[in-house]
């Protein structure tokens, strides 16, 4: 093929010419990879000619040159028309072609991000972004590049339960250890403003106990933040990092969350008086966090936790003697936290406004309905799902070569094993 | 010295009504009677303990004035010092530094030293197991008489090469015990108690009653109540006034007594403590621990916690027991508790309150606490003042465990397998920039 490796026209030539077969592509691609400096630097004549190119079928083509033609700073109006071509692409072009390239996918995604945020719209950007990882990832079980700058738009634009959408998958694969962490940050953040903590724990303990050589600002961060959902969510809050945790992690988290832990202490205590003057004592430190509006939360979790612990001791019980044990101004404020907590089936009771009188009841839940059999059914599903994966994970680690020459050569190997168990002793089956 | 049962004066446990009135509540500690029943160092300390702690200047003055009167008949010129300087004088002239006296004792001490040195050397020389024995077993006597406890430890322990029969092992540990408890040091007394107990003939009844004492009074110092007890319940009476150096017969009456009481439930109350025919011989002494445990299983409740409160003050006075006594009786009062509220279904708070010689709110709160730990299983009724027994649900309480469990799996599985992931990912791309390298 004589090939005039000097015009933009001909670049443009070749891409129409090799975007049908694989074989095809793969030349092209190799062409595409050694005139990628050409490409740059014709950058400004190209630009027009990405109009005689289709993102759908020229998807690779279209990709190099438009992430040469974006490279550059741009102005407001010109990122505008950036935004939207990158966005019509990405909606448009083919999966199997920019798998070939992801890192110029990226990038160009990645421009995406900063153009939105600069033109101080972040909600442009979650729709193409979302299909971008979605074109990008080989399995749900993959997290790209891409995922923390998605969670971070939706973090901005505060479209949270788009966000949700990605977080409900569960992740194994993960290219790039600071994405995950990042992942984890934000993915808890967003967890966090819709009230889900249970998932907003279970990301931000991902981040914790990540495995790190170095400490992770962002692992500090997310401790941070563990400890007060943990505390919001679960009532207690245990301070000894997990020993899976990097060393790095279990040395220092503590040293880095003073305030936090000393906030965790005064919860125990279930005195609401204790817990207002640490946080009087740390307003500053928790504010310039902005987990300021988590420390609220946590105060009024304290009142929820007194109340619900009643339950336990009490079967009646005047609201003035809730205000009284839980440390209420007056019963009428009772009264409101108790409606409250039975409304969102936090606690059962029910009030008797004649006297003044709750009584708490049971559980009403039997285990017997047809929609908690059900239920149970899927879990006992999942269970085995999942640990039929844990088994063939541990075969395929103990048939990995690098693996067994590395325990074969060194008798006390810096992995940690603990990671390799088949199955941890308190759940062996 | 004949120990004389500490108080004379309460009936004879013949027809005691539940609800009689205690002789004398504030009875103040007969500091007389009560040294008497010791021997050696233990009168010393125990004596200058009460001097210590009692805050009444009379009873102070007379404690210091029979410690005085002890140590003179001692070598520990150190303690008696100890005890001048307490006295300050305020004894009149028959109570101050003897310095005669001292010199005399040092000398005394420092010829028996070396006349010590020499025999042990000779000893040496000869390869005499038993005299070298002897020889050390000899300085750490008179080491302990001068009150160098260390020193004296290290030399009954060093006898232990030396010997070669049982008996001379039994006889190392009881020095060693003896020792150790006057330091403090009670885990060595658990050790060689257990050391005493493997000896392969059969120790003497009186030896086996002094090693229970002793390790009753580990555990007790280790807080494990409930072996306490079970040590100086199976204390032989032939201890009588035997370890009068350690313990008095009183004492293990009144520490097994609290102790069980505290951590026995009531089957094992009825067959090791007020069946055992063995340690009613030593309860006989205390006929105010009798009572109280009496009360306590036929659930006079009221009549028990009066006695426990008259005996406290004395109790605080006691070398071993005082640091013990709050846990002791706050266990007590919530076993108490919680005996009163088994057998029913429901419990009228009022009634349970006058029992308790306490009012309803002050039970209330009570209640709450030991619900909220799960000693009582059962909800109070706060508008009725009922306490009704709850009976959970085995079946519910199962299916909500196993779901939790379940989630619990899942999460920390999944975790697993990220961890192990990227751990994988991290060694491979280490092992990758390596190859790079060459």
């Amino acid at each position: 093929m004589n090939l005039n490796m000097n015009s933009a026209e001909s670049i443009v030539a070749q891409i129409q010419a090799l975007s049908t077969t694989p074989r095809d592509i793969s030349q092209l691609h190799s062409f595409l990879k050694q005139s990628d400096d050409l490409i740059r630097s014709e950058s400004t004549r190209l630009a027009p000619s990405l109009a005689q190119l289709d993102p759908s079928i020229h998807s690779l083509g279209y990709l190099y040159i438009l992430d040469a033609c974006t490279s550059g700073p741009s102005a407001k109006e010109q990122a505008n028309e950036h935004v939207r071509t990158i966005a019509r692409f990405v909606k448009a072009c083919s999966t199997e072609q920019i798998r070939l390239a992801p890192e110029k996918f990226v990038s160009i995604c990645r421009r995406l991000k900063d153009q939105v945020m600069f033109l101080a719209a972040p909600i442009r950007g979650i729709a193409p972004m979302l299909t971008a990882i979605r074109k990008l990832q080989s399995s749900t079980e993959h997290l790209t590049t891409l995922h923390p700058d998605f969670l971070l738009l939706c973090l901005s634009a505060k479209c949270y339960k788009n966000g949700l959408s990605i977080l409900e998958d569960d992740i194994y694969e993960v290219d790039q250890p600071r994405d995950l962490l990042l992942y984890g940050y934000y993915g808890g953040m967003i967890c966090i403003g819709q009230k889900r903590f249970r998932k907003a724990l279970e990301l931000l303990h991902s981040v914790v106990t990540a495995p790190m050589t170095n400490m992770s600002a962002i692992a500090v961060e997310a401790y941070k933040k563990y400890i007060l959902v943990s505390l919001i969510h679960l009532g207690q809050f245990n301070a000894t990092v997990p020993k899976y945790a990097s060393t790095v992690a279990q040395r220092n988290l503590k040293n880095f969350t003073q305030p936090y832990l000393e906030l965790a202490v005064s919860y125990g205590t279930g005195k609401v008086t204790e817990l207002e003057t640490c946080i009087r004592q740390h307003r500053e430190k928790f504010q310039n966090d902005n987990n300021f509006g988590l420390v609220r939360q946590v105060v009024s979790s304290i009142y929820k936790r007194n109340i619900q612990r009643l339950t336990q001791t009490y079967l009646t019980l005047s609201l003035e003697g809730i205000a009284n044990s839980v440390q209420l101004s007056s019963p009428k404020e009772a009264e409101m936290h108790v409606l409250q907590m039975i409304q969102d089936g936090e606690i059962h009771a029910t009030i008797n406004q004649k006297d003044g009188m709750v009584r708490f009841l049971e559980d009403p839940e039997q285990y017997k309905s047809c929609a908690m059999i059900e239920r149970i059914d899927s879990s006992i599903e999942r269970m085995m799902k999942l640990s039929k994966k844990l088994t063939a994970t541990d075969e395929l680690m103990s048939c990995d070569p690098a693996y067994l020459s590395r325990v074969g050569k060194e008798r006390a190997p810096r992995l940690d094993f603990d990671d390799y168990d088949p199955v941890p002793q308190k759940f062996s089956m | 010295m004949e120990p004389e049962p500490e108080t004379l004066n309460t009936p004879n446990g013949d027809a005691p009504t539940p609800h009689r009135p205690i002789t004398n509540p504030d009875s103040l500690l007969d500091v007389e009677s009560y040294s008497s029943l010791y021997t050696g160092r233990t009168k010393i300390t125990r004596l200058l303990f009460i001097a210590d702690r009692c805050g009444v200047v009379s009873m102070q003055l007379e404690a210091l004035r029979m410690a005085y009167d002890e140590v003179k008949k001692s070598d520990n010129t150190q303690l008696f010092r100890e005890v001048v300087s307490k006295i300050d004088g305020r004894l009149g002239d028959g109570y101050g530094p003897d310095p005669d006296w001292s010199a005399a004792v040092e000398r005394k001490a420092d010829a028996r030293k070396d006349k010590l040195e020499n025999e042990l050397n000779a000893y040496r020389t000869n390869l005499i197991k038993e005299s070298i024995r002897m020889g050390y077993n000899d300085f750490g006597d008179f080491y302990y008489a001068h009150g160098a406890l260390g020193d004296a430890f290290k030399n009954y322990v060093r006898t232990r090469d030396y010997c070669t029969t049982a008996k001379h092992i039994i006889h190392m540990c009881l020095n060693a015990i003896l020792v150790s408890i006057e330091m403090g040091q009670f885990t060595h007394v658990t050790s060689y108690v257990s050391k005493a107990e493997q000896s392969p003939e059969a120790v003497e009844p009186i030896v086996a009653a002094k090693l229970r004492c002793a390790a009753g009074l580990a555990h007790l110092e280790a807080k494990k109540y409930k072996l306490a007890a079970r040590m100086f319940l199976e204390t032989h009476p032939e201890l009588g006034n035997n370890y009068s150096e350690v313990i008095a017969a009183q004492d293990v009456a009144t520490y097994g007594g609290l102790c069980a009481l505290a951590s026995f439930d009531r089957a094992e109350l009825k067959a090791k403590v007020i069946d055992n025919i063995n340690f009613r011989n030593f309860l006989e002494l205390v006929p105010e621990v009798r009572e109280l445990i009496h009360d306590f299983y036929s659930s006079h409740y009221a009549s028990c916690l009066d006695y426990l409160g008259s005996l406290k003050a004395n109790l605080l006075l006691d070398i071993h027991l005082h640091d013990h006594v709050d846990t002791l009786y706050d266990q007590i009062r919530s076993k108490a508790l919680i005996q009163y509220t088994h057998p029913f279904v429901s419990v009228d708070m009022r009634k349970m309150a006058d029992a308790f010689k306490t009012n309803v709110a002050g039970l209330e709160k009570e209640l709450e606490s030991l619900i909220t730990e799960n000693q009582i299983q059962a909800r109070i009724d706060s508008h009725n003042k009922i306490l009704y027994a709850r009976h959970a649900d085995q079946r519910n309480a199962t299916f909500q465990r196993v779901l939790q469990t379940g989630n619990e799996f899942d999460r920390d599985v999944k975790a697993m397998l990220l961890r192990a992931n990227l751990i994988k990912n991290e060694f491979y791309s280490k092992q990758s920039k390596k190859l790079h390298n060459f």
